[in-house]
């Protein structure tokens, strides 16, 4: 009870950090359940495993869970944990408000999945587009419980964008310029930048679709002089940035793990900062190619096209930066390096095939289709969830005191790339063959049963990967190798502190000199402020 | 390994766009070769060697990092400029200055087509061989999406805004097609067949489809007589005259559709399955079931049966 107790009332940032981690990998299971249920339904044509009401909650489910209670709060819980580390601090600015806005997101996702026993899950997707979403077509009481619940999340992740600002622009420890920030803080400043001015649009729209299913307005009904259009525009104002408030902490997770492994700062630090902020600035301009296949005027459609063509730029920037940090280094293969270099390679398909939806006519035949699914599986998992696997390694010492098994680290790792891929890729060909995406089952086309049953297979491994890396957290928390202080021999702050921290963080916080200081400390001979470009 | 619509079009639109894509998948491919041809000699050159200490510290190269910014920058000036030539040369205008040869209304799960003539069809869409035609895309409930993969772009067809799109075929055939955006329960069965014909034969069908089909007699008569009773007309029409908004599909000409609920193939023994379980074939339709005896079925059946 002492503990419990402890863990509920906790304003500490480690604790929530971890809460946070804990909250998203609970979650990451029960969406990971719907994606195999997903994959069994889709096996062969024609099944019955799951009624099409029902595979349409499994779905919008499986996306709402992913996004919301998986991948941003596990980015928070990273960011939370370790950016008061990285800057010298000893705690968040609002430690209050960190714990709130914690709690906020616990019960947002909570109030999800109330749903189910509440007449049944929200069915319109993701995306809940109006209207389909509007009481007339969904009448029970699952998509108003979708709005509420991310309504929670929302507000709960402004509230930690604040807290990130507030913590970054005033806790660095001497000497800390902005320039000197450790990319990953960096990426986390810029990333709540994004977020304060996109989930306001989500929202917004959240309490107007409220509004149109409980109190009887109309803003999307057309038929009553609303627009459905207007759902889109708020919905992927809020949407587009939000696909790279989900990656870009993980390019910040990506841009500390391999210059670490390879023993070589970051190549170019200068450009991998500004292409974030070009990515955050850009990503407002973009979100309209979601809407490619509504009739908006070629005119206006082409401007969306171009900016969403020139993202394209600073990503690609950040893919070469990293490429060529490897080159002249000594390259550690840690379980944690392996994800990292897997990320540069999948990241980059799913990057270019993120370029097909851009240039307006590809996505005109395949927008809808099962490639959009294969594209931003290769960004997200691929992306997102391979940084956070190779982060996972990374700074499991940190938080536990532990090493992660590397034997169980390998398999894990070569699961979930091989079961990855073999899930995904063989979904852009699908694509490319016709089938429609959010379908329960399909017709028996020529190719499309065996391409169904390929990508069914590679689930399963994924799946069996993913049980592997949860069962490697729970035998390393019991039985890892004591990790030390610094056991990858790392140059950025939080790698000071014991593993893990003392509750106040730090018993003295090492000068900061330069972007890497603890390679000044190590290596005073040939410190980073002393070498040009170095600070 | 069978190739996708995107490789096999049938429509100079569909030509413009799989020409496109042809272009992207090879520059993408010559990229992600490029990235991949990095990282590799990355990892296997630069590997840690046993006993070796920190290697030479560096912190980038300004000429490199102007390169790799600039030449993508490059790359997609041209893509877009070959992107916005392409959109000219396949899309339809937004408000056309002729009226639209079909109108195609998405239904959940549906798809109407209304031709000028007064022909309606559901699930079905005839069109010439060889002559770009013009399509109306409307929804009277929720957005669907109208897709031809070999044929034509996708357009949203969005309730209260009506969109065009031209279709046009190069080659007899039976293409198939199917909504594409989200659009409830039956959305995977929301599925119709557009068939190229020569223009005489066309022609043909469109007039007959106008007409109003032959008066039944028999076991048609007691058909249309149940039918009646039953109440089937609240939401079916059974002549070309029948303008109203309705939530079935029009069953003026079935006899002569190829399939049922765009999914099975119209045979006698269907059609009497669906009238006497609406909800087993198409689960979620919006057919309520008339609870029929089997003796009320089978004229029925005669009475869609003589619907051509």
């Amino acid at each position: 009870m002492k503990g419990l107790e402890r863990w509920v009332s906790t304003v500490d940032h480690k604790e929530i950090g971890v809460l946070y981690m804990l909250t998203a990998l609970v979650f990451f299971l029960i969406g990971g359940v719907e994606a195999m249920m997903i994959r069994a339904q889709l096996s062969l044509p024609g099944l019955n495993f799951l009624a099409p009401e029902t595979y349409n909650q499994v779905f919008t489910m499986h996306g709402t869970t992913m996004i919301f209670l998986v991948v941003m709060p596990v980015l928070a819980g990273f960011g939370v944990y370790l950016v008061p580390l990285m800057i010298g601090a000893s705690d968040m600015a609002y430690p209050r408000l960190n714990a709130l806005t914690f709690w906020l997101q616990f019960f947002g996702g909570v109030l999800l999945y109330i749903s189910f026993f509440a007449g049944g899950a929200p069915d319109a997707g993701w995306f809940s587009y109006a209207p389909l979403s509007e009481k007339a077509f969904s009448p029970h009481a699952g998509l108003d419980y979708w709005a509420l619940g991310l309504l929670l999340l929302g507000s709960g992740t402004v509230g930690s964008a604040v807290n990130f600002i507030v913590t970054i622009a005033n806790h660095r420890a001497p000497g800390m310029t902005i320039r000197r920030l450790p990319l990953f803080v960096w990426m986390t400043l810029v990333n709540s930048v994004l977020i304060l001015f996109a989930l306001p649009a989500l929202n917004a729209a959240l309490i107007m679709l409220l509004s149109d299913r409980l109190l009887h307005a109309h803003f999307f009904d057309a038929a009553q002089g609303g627009s459905p259009i207007l759902w889109q525009h708020y919905f992927w104002i809020f949407g587009h940035p939000e696909v790279y408030i989900m990656v870009l902490p993980a390019f910040g997770m990506i841009s500390e793990i391999i210059p670490v492994f390879s023993r070589k700062p970051i190549f170019g630090y200068g450009f991998v900062a500004s292409s974030t902020l070009a990515i955050a600035f850009l990503s407002y301009g973009v979100w309209v190619h979601h809407m490619f296949a509504v009739a908006l005027g070629r005119v206006f459609i082409s401007v969306f096209a171009a900016m969403s063509m020139l993202i394209a730029v600073p990503t690609g920037v950040k893919i070469f930066a990293w490429s060529a940090t490897l080159v002249g280094g000594s390259i550690r293969f840690t379980t944690a390096m392996l994800f990292a270099v897997a990320f540069l390679l999948e990241f980059t398909i799913g990057g270019l095939s993120g370029v097909a939806f851009a240039t307006v006519p590809i996505d005109w035949e395949l927008t809808d289709t099962y490639f959009v699914v294969a594209h931003f599986h290769y960004v997200l998992f691929g992306g997102t969830a391979f940084a956070l696997f190779a982060a996972a390694y990374y700074w499991f010492p940190k938080i536990s005191g532990r090493l992660m098994d590397e034997k169980m680290g390998r398999w894990n790792f070569w699961l979930v790339v091989i079961g990855f891929n073999m899930t995904f890729f063989v979904q852009h060909l699908l694509g490319l063959m016709g089938m429609p995406r959010r379908v329960y089952t399909y017709p028996n086309l020529p190719g499309w049963a065996a391409l169904n049953l390929v990508s069914t297979f590679g689930a399963v491994i994924l799946g069996l990967g993913a049980l592997v890396f949860i069962c490697n957290i729970l035998a390393s928390l019991a039985f890892g190798t004591r990790a030390g202080n610094d056991p990858w021999d790392a140059w950025t702050l939080e790698w000071a502190a014991k593993s893990p921290p003392l509750p106040e963080n730090f018993e003295t916080v090492p000068a900061v000199r330069s972007r890497r200081p603890l390679w000044d400390v190590k290596h005073p001979d040939a410190p980073d402020w002393a070498a040009e470009g170095g600070a | 390994m069978p190739l996708g619509p995107v490789f096999t079009p049938h429509s100079p639109e569909a030509q413009a766009m799989s020409a496109l894509f042809g272009a992207f998948l090879v520059l993408a491919t010559v990229i992600f070769l490029i990235v991949a041809g990095l990282v590799t000699y990355g990892i296997v050159r630069y590997r840690a060697r046993a006993g070796a200490g920190e290697p030479r510290q560096t912190f980038g190269s300004r000429g490199l990092e102007i390169t790799w910014t600039a030449i993508p920058l490059l790359i997609v000036t041209v893509l877009f400029v070959f992107t916005v030539r392409t959109m000219a040369s396949i899309d339809a205008p937004l408000t056309p200055d002729q009226p639209a040869d079909i109108v195609i209304t998405g239904h959940q799960w549906w798809w109407e087509a209304r031709y000028r003539n007064g022909a309606d069809t559901a699930n079905e869409i005839h069109i010439p061989v060889g002559r770009r035609v013009l399509a109306r895309i409307e929804s009277v409930d929720v957005i669907h999406d109208f897709w031809v993969p070999q044929l034509a772009r996708k357009m949203d067809a969005v309730p209260g805004r009506p969109a065009y799109v031209w279709l046009e075929a190069d080659t007899a055939g039976t293409y198939s097609g199917t909504c594409s955006e989200f659009c409830g329960m039956q959305h995977a069965w929301m599925r119709f067949e557009v068939i190229a014909e020569p223009e005489a034969d066309f022609s043909a069908w469109l007039a007959r489809e106008a007409i109003p089909p032959q008066p039944p007699s028999g076991d048609a008569a007691e058909g249309a007589r149940i039918f009646q009773q039953q109440k089937c007309g609240d939401c079916h029409a059974v002549s070309p005259a029948d303008t109203r908004v309705l939530p079935g599909p029009p069953l003026t000409h079935i006899a002569s559709r190829r399939l049922l609920g765009g999914e099975i193939p119209n045979t006698a023994e269907n059609l009497t399955h669906w009238i006497l379980t609406p909800q087993s074939i198409k689960p979620g339709n919006k057919m309520m079931d008339p609870r029929l005896s089997a003796v009320d079925v089978g004229p029925l059946s005669a009475y869609m049966e003589s619907l051509r």
